[in-house]
């Protein structure tokens, strides 16, 4: 199917992009790996009259420990996330959940930031990214600010920010000595979206406590969602079977699962619960804790 | 509006005026007469529209044409060296890596990418590497073989 006609923008600054997002409004949508944008228009679920595609702006990629947090540039590909070698060695989280996004031919394009102002609960950085607390560089019309990525999905495929602002990258704590992380995702075949994945994120203090931990959840809700009550499950505690336990159990309160063809509400929410258990055990091991 | 678009297609170089919206698959299909890349479905799922651009194996029904402008793009019509296959090619034929073909053009441009990334790969990997690509027909362990059979000719050339 062919998309409606649009008028097609590749500017090479952030601030042009910025301008032309000003100047159509509403009309205008940002163009970064395409991997949902260019679906929905070929389906007509999406009509933007003009697209500013952003790759030819230099400097939006990467991935980088600097002044004491990771920077994921908003440009950077799936696929350059799950290459890198730091995100390999220090953040497992990270890459686990790269390198079960969709195909290799899809990550090879698809966006880390394009995937978060997508909001789709289904998809997998938005979990990933309310276990490690991450913020977004948001560039708009009135200058720059940070969003706090509790602060931004409203509901399935709407976020907080508005038409003319682009997020320009991803900011996120810095692994400490003693963290660990792991994404546990339950798919049908491989490169489908998921029935119900976690995030887990743990950081160990020097007796083995958890001083911080995050848990995110995919695909039960018409949001990512954060499981608040399972992090509390685990702060102050050792990662032992009993606190991954009451957490997984306290995930799996969290979940607002809908029942479709992948599975009824009554095996999603048991899912989060075996999946969240799995992936705090292989968090904790990898921070060198129990579990 | 239209847009002016440069792309290297194969090493030849293309200057076209193409409507926005016009996908890179269609451009390759129907501008450039280069039907070797498939068109498979329309969700993106099916990988049979995979060509390189610049260097990276893309789906060219979820691409924009205008977005590879200044780019380079390598089809499967590209790969032979006259009237010598490429060793993928020889490898899917040895192997009977096809049955009706539709599948391949896209499956040898994501194992093209594949043997870059791993020169060496083990089944694993070959099998990893081609999860954006659907075969309906001929299954896919002869498909495996033949990448591998690839890879050790490939390897040996190169050594
Ligand atoms: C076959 C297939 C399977 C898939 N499977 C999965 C999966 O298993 N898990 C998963 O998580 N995803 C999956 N996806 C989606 C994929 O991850 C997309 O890459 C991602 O959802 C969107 O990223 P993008 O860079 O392609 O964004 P685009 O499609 O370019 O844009 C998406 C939206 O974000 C906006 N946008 C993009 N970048 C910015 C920015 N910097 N600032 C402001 N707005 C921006 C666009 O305007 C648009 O509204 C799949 C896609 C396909 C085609
Ligand atoms: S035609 Fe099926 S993925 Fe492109
Ligand atoms: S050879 Fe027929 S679809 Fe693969």
């Amino acid at each position: 199917m062919i998309p409606a006609a649009f008028d097609y923008h590749a500017p090479t600054s952030l601030d042009e992009a910025l301008s032309l997002l000003a100047a159509h409004g509403d009309e205008a949508k940002v163009l970064a790996g395409g991997q949902s944008l260019i679906p929905m228009m070929r389906f007509r679920l999406a009509e933007p009259g003009v697209l500013v595609d952003l790759n030819h702006i230099e400097g939006m990629a990467g991935v980088t420990e600097e002044d004491g947090h990771l920077w994921i540039g908003a440009l950077t590909r799936h696929a350059e996330v799950e290459r890198s070698d730091l995100v390999r060695k220090r953040y497992p989280l990270l890459h686990e959940a790269a390198s079960v996004i969709a195909d290799p031919i899809v990550r090879n394009r698809g966006t880390v930031a394009g995937s978060l102002v997508h909001a789709d609960p289904a998809g997998d950085w938005g979990a990933v990214m309310l276990a490690c607390g991450a913020e977004l560089e948001v560039h708009g019309p009135d200058g720059q600010r940070m969003v706090p990525i509790d602060e931004l999905f409203v509901t399935t495929f709407m976020t907080s920010l508005s038409p003319g602002d682009i997020v320009t990258g991803i900011k996120l704590p810095i692994a400490g000595k003693r963290s660990g992380g792991a994404y546990e995702k339950l798919e049908r075949k491989v490169g489908d979206f998921a029935t119900v994945a976690v995030a887990a994120r743990l950081e160990l203090d020097d007796d083995g406590v958890c001083s911080a931990a995050g848990i995110g959840l995919t695909a039960v809700g018409a949001t990512n969602l954060r499981a608040q009550d399972a992090e509390k499950a685990l702060i102050g505690k050792k990662p032992d079977e009993a606190a991954i336990d009451a957490a997984s159990r306290a995930a799996a309160e969290a979940a607002s699962p809908t029942a479709d063809n992948r599975g009824s509400v009554e095996y999603k929410r048991d899912m989060v619960r075996v999946l969240s258990a799995r992936a705090l055990r292989r968090a904790a091991a990898h921070a060198g804790g129990e579990g | 509006m239209n847009t002016s678009v440069s792309i290297a297609v194969n090493g030849t170089p293309h200057d076209s005026r193409i409507e926005p919206r016009l996908l890179l698959v269609h451009y390759l299909r129907d501008v450039l007469g280069l039907t070797g890349t498939h068109v498979g479905c329309e969700t993106s799922l099916c990988g049979s529209c995979t060509v390189l651009l610049d260097g990276r194996a893309v789906k060219a029904c979820t691409v924009l044409a205008a977005q590879a402008d200044g780019a380079e793009v390598t089809t499967i019509e590209g790969l032979a060296d006259g009237d010598e296959l490429h060793p993928l090619q020889e490898a899917f034929w040895e192997e009977h890596g096809l049955q009706c073909g539709f599948c391949t053009p896209g499956m040898i441009m994501a194992a093209h990418q594949l043997l870059e990334d791993h020169p060496d790969p083990s089944e694993a990997e070959i099998r990893h590497g081609l999860e954006g690509n659907l075969c309906r027909c001929t299954g896919y362990q002869n498909i495996v073989r033949a990448v591998r059979r690839a890879a050790d000719a490939m390897g040996a050339a190169s050594s």
